[in-house]
Parts: structure tokens; sequence; C-alpha cells
């Protein structure tokens, strides 16, 4: 994009003044460098996004923003209960996917002798990729409970550990799931998924922590320098693509004869408050609720695998936060304290010091906020600054964010050169598809870096540590 | 565009998109873009041929035309996902808005599919089903995957 197309609010800000049906401004948080890269469809789908009834402040994008469907990847958008919308589009299709980071208790020197083993074992024990099924399959009742309790229903069946409740968003249990609201085809799609890793940008990743911003949040997280990590990256699969597809059909039927007027079918959506904004936050929340136990299963299973390798190992959770999300939450707008429904696709909730939400053992550093890195490159975890709120809802990005496209990154590397590639740096990578290593290539995602820089320098979030990858698990 | 398989008046593509992939089928009938279309959709998967062992039916209704199509892609991607199947040839019978559709396939072999990436579902993003000035029909949307 070009920024000269913007006003330029401060070197990380950006906005778009409302024009035509835009209801209020577009805000992208971004340094000069990343806006220029950013694709136009950015800031035309903020735009579109600004349209629609009962948004609050402005429709936001993230540093990693990119061309999503409906709502950009890395946008951010509130809406008033009263005469607001929500959209499945605003959620998108794999609902609550997010990252949970895991603290090992081990360090470097104890995981290299054993790398191989360990990502052997790791690669049978995940089902990752397409055709894989989980170990795990589940009847009617049992779905339903899990739709109900989350990550509570795994830890309950022996897939995960009470402990690790606290250190997930909502406790693991997303209240207001109705499973009664999703429909027999989206259970029938993940009675044998759960405990699945998917494919595409999915990933377990073991990491050793490289460098520390943050000593206080770092202590208060538990890392320290060399300290190694387990980081899994996915969310509600089929149960949630298929709540997704469905609603979006829905929605754009039903949007025109709500009178709601939209500048592109994708938008669609429908009142927060009728009979199908209502049926679809009970469906989401249930997909949110299949996505926490999903990560908890998938957990169980690496702690399974390093109590193999390593007895001692702790294996305590850092967190678990999602990043595709619409959650009714309590901000302060112009001064006054209000209750809104605030959409996150591709975006991070970012917590600040002292925000009750956060679990008691941060709350003086802020909420972890998990950036996923791309195989071969970093990963972050940042620290929730108070200061989001005003500017972005309380939010961050969530990524590196696609610079490229899977066919322009088939076109420059085969999976085979980047698996070797990244084996010389002492990276080993398992995956059942090569061409799916090659889309996932790390040169085809932006500099992680400069996102992360781009979200401290503009208050939403600041850097605590970053993690290089020893081991990743692609589906 | 990138991969496409013989798609100067009859066939299908895939389109640029940042995140996921675009899949565009072209035919001589809305029919024929659709079952198009659905080829493309596998090769998001898989670039390897698959067997027309199995059969699986599927039925769609919509209200319009874009959001059918859509419904068909979503529902392979259904039959795709619960069955663990790839599927290599696509058979449609349309009556108005309502579609009904055979697939033949075969079950996923990883070694030799090498699957590269699930589709998650169809999107209306870039959704466009029309008739160009020589009467051929394409049909188009991004997949998430």
């Amino acid at each position: 994009m070009d920024p000269a197309n913007f006003t330029e609010l401060d070197p990380v800000r950006w906005r778009i003044e409302p024009t035509g049906a835009m209801r209020v401004p577009a805000i992208i948080f971004a340094d000069e460098q990343l806006i220029t890269e950013m694709d136009d469809k950015v800031g035309q789908q903020a735009c579109n996004v600004a349209t629609l009834p009962g948004i609050v402040s402005a429709s936001i994008a993230m540093p990693d923003a990119h061309w999503g469907y409906g709502f950009p990847i890395g946008g951010v958008a509130a809406f008033d209960p009263e005469g607001g919308v929500v959209s499945a589009g605003g959620v998108g299709f794999d609902i609550s996917c997010g990252v949970r980071t895991m603290l090992t208790g081990l360090s470097v020197e104890d995981i290299l002798p054993r790398q191989e083993a360990v990502a052997e074992s790791l690669f049978r024990q995940i089902p990752a990729g397409v055709g894989s099924r989980g170990k795990i399959a589940l009847e009617d009742a049992e779905i339903d409970a899990m739709l109900t309790d989350g990550a509570r229903w795994a830890v309950e069946h022996g897939w995960g550990e009470e402990r690790d409740l606290e250190r997930i968003e909502e406790g693991g249990r997303m209240e207001g799931a109705r499973p009664d609201f999703v429909s027999d085809r989206a259970k029938d799609r993940q009675r044998r998924e759960m405990g699945t890793l998917g494919s595409g940008n999915h990933y377990l990743e073991v990491q050793a922590v490289a460098e520390i911003f943050d000593e206080e949040a770092a202590a208060a997280y538990g890392l320290r320098l060399d300290g190694v990590v387990v980081t899994i990256h996915c969310g509600s699969r089929g149960l949630g693509h298929q709540i997704g597809s469905e609603f979006l059909k829905e929605m754009a039927n039903a949007a025109p004869v709500a009178g709601i007027i939209l500048p592109d079918r994708e938008l669609a959506c429908a009142p927060i408050k009728s009979e199908l904004g209502e049926r679809y936050l009970g469906a989401m929340r249930a997909g949110i609720n299949c996505a926490l136990a999903n990560r908890e299963i998938l957990g169980h299973y690496s702690r399974q695998v390093f109590g193999d390798y390593f007895p001692e190992a702790t294996f305590e959770l850092l967190f678990d936060v999602s990043h595709n999300t619409c959650k009714l939450e309590s901000h302060v707008v112009g001064g006054v304290r209000r209750e809104l429904f605030v959409h996150r696709k591709g975006a991070t909730r970012s917590l600040g010091a002292g925000h009750p939400v956060v679990p008691q053992a941060f709350r003086t550093v802020g909420q972890p906020v998990l950036i996923g890195g791309s195989m071969g490159t970093s990963s972050y975890v940042l620290a929730g600054e108070s200061t989001s709120e005003e500017k972005a809802f309380s939010s961050a990005c969530h990524g590196a964010g696609r610079a490229m496209s899977r066919h322009a990154a088939l076109k420059l590397w085969s999976g085979r050169q980047i698996v070797d590639d990244l084996a010389a740096r002492g990276i080993l990578v398992c995956s059942p598809s090569s061409r799916g290593v090659a889309e996932e290539a790390p040169g085809a995602y932006k500099d992680v870096e400069a996102v992360v820089l781009a979200a401290e320098r503009a208050g939403l979030a600041r850097r605590v540590a970053r993690m290089r990858p020893i081991i990743c698990i692609k589906g | 565009m990138n991969a496409t398989g013989q798609i100067s008046v009859y066939g299908w593509e895939h389109f640029h998109h940042d995140a996921d992939i675009g899949v565009c089928g072209r035919g001589r009938s809305v029919v024929e873009a659709f079952e198009q279309a659905a080829l493309g959709l596998t090769r998001i998967v898989t670039d390897s041929p698959v067997a027309a062992d199995s059969q699986v039916e599927v039925e769609c209704r919509q209200n319009d035309l874009e959001l059918l199509f859509v419904d068909w892609l979503d529902a392979i991607i259904y039959e795709m996902a619960t069955r663990k199947m790839l599927f290599g040839c696509f058979a449609i019978h349309m009556e108005g808005l309502a579609l009904r559709g055979s697939l033949w396939g075969e079950p996923v072999d990883v070694a030799r599919h090498a699957p590269a990436c699930e589709p998650k579902g169809a999107t209306l993003t870039e959704l466009e089903v029309a008739r160009d000035d020589n009467g051929l029909w394409s049909a188009r949307c991004v997949i998430d995957v």
C-alpha cells in the first residue's frame, strides 16, 4: 500500500479517514516498511469493515495484517450490542485458532543429544496433515460435553492436567457455548479429529529461548535463556471449519433481509440481537471450546513424549491464547466503560498488567501474547500492555503474516531444499508433505521481528523473549 | 495465474491470494464450470493422480447460483474431511438452484498423494459465477486452507 494514501498519526499508526459508507476510520498499526509491503486489499478490507452497523471507534489492522476474506487477517473490530453485528468472516473458519506454549523445564543441552529421536517420536504421536485420524473417537454425548466444557472436559478425561486450566483463556471453558446450535455435520467432521494438528500453517515446535528482553516478565512467565519450550499452533479443526462455512452462507442470505447493506458479500453478518446472531455466537463459543480442548489434548501428547525421554521434565503450561474469536468484553471508549463484541481475526488479546482477567501469576507484568514464527524464524513471547486497550481494544498481532502466496512460494523453493537447509541450521522439520513444507517456506512470511517491533512501538505489547526453533512438526 | 488444467476454454486454474488459494473452473455450461472447479479444489491438496475407486453422492440447494457454487465446494470438502478421501472425477445434475453431484475418489494415501494442505471451506471472497461474451461459464472463489 502507498503510505501517501494514509494520515500518519505517528511512525507506527496510520489512519484512513471515513469516506462514503464508512462509519468510523480505519487504523493500521505498522511501520512504513510494513505498510508499504501490505497488499492494497488490506486497506480495502479494513475500510469495508468500517461500514458495518454498530462498529465502535475504528476498524483496526495489526502489523502482520494481510488479505483475508471479509475482514483482513490481523483485523480487529468492536461492535455495540445494540445495533451492532457479528460476522462469521470476522472470526474466520478456524474458530479459536491459537497458540499454546509449554515450559519443559529442560535446557538446550538436554535436548540436543536426543533431538532426532524426540522429533521422530513427536511426528509419530501427533496426528498431522490431511488424512490423519485422531486416536480419540467421540459419540454424540461426548461431543456435546466437549463443546460445553472445552479444556476442562479434556482434563476430566485424563488428557491434560488440572493446573493447566488457569493458564488458558477463559479458564479453559468458554461460557455461553451452545452445542445444540452446532450442526450434526459439524459434529461429524470432528468425531475423529480431537487431538489432531491439521495442516497449512499449523505446527508443533520445540523451541529454545534465544533472547530475553524483559527480565521481570520473563521470570514471571518462567522463561530463561536456553530453556526449552514446546509451542503448538492449531484450532478447532473440522468442527470450526464447518460452523464457519454454514453460518457464512446463512448470513450472506440473511443480511439483506435484515436491512444490512454490505459493500461485499464476504462481510456477511447478522445483528447481534437476532435469532441468527445469537445462534452463531452459541455455536462459535462451542467452537472455541473445541479448540481449547484440542490444544489441551495435543499438549498432553507432547507431555507423554517428553516424559518418555526426560522423566525430569516439568512441562508446565505457560499460556494458551486464541487469535480467531469474537468475545463480549468490557472496554473504556471515550472515557465510558462499555460492553462490546470484539472480533479478532488473526489478532491476539493483549491485556496489560493489573487487568482482572489476567491470571494471578502474570498480573504484575501483563498477559502473555504468543507470536508464532515460520519454521526457520523466531517466535516471540510478548507481554500485553495496558495502552493496547485504548489503541486496539486490548489486541496485538498474532504472527509473522504471509508475504507471498502459496504458489509463489512453490516457484521459489522445494520442500526437500527447505528441510535440508533448516537441518544444516540445526532445525529438524518433520512433515508428511514436501509440497506443504515448500508452501510454508520461512521466506514466504513477513519479517516477524519487524512485526513485533511495530507492535511494541505502538504500545500494543512489549517483547519478553525470542525463541528459535529446534524441531518443527508440520501437518 | 499458476497451476492450471487445460484452461483456455475448459478446465481449472488456481489464482492468487496472499494466505489462501483461489480456484476457478471454466466450461461450456455452469455444470462444467462447477465440475472443473472441483478438480481445481482437489489439486490444492495433491498433484498426484486420484483413482476413481468409490462413489459418493452429495446434494446442495441455495438461493442463488454463487452461493450454490460455494455450497458445492463445501460439500466436497465435507466428504474429503469425514471420509478421509480425495476425489478426482465429478458429475453434476442441476435443476434450477438444486444440485446433485457424484464424486469418485479413493482414501487418502499419504505416501502417494503427499497432501499439501487441507481445505477448510469455500469463502465468498472473489466469488463469481458468470458467462462471458463467448458463452463460456466460469465459477471462482477463494478456498481457505
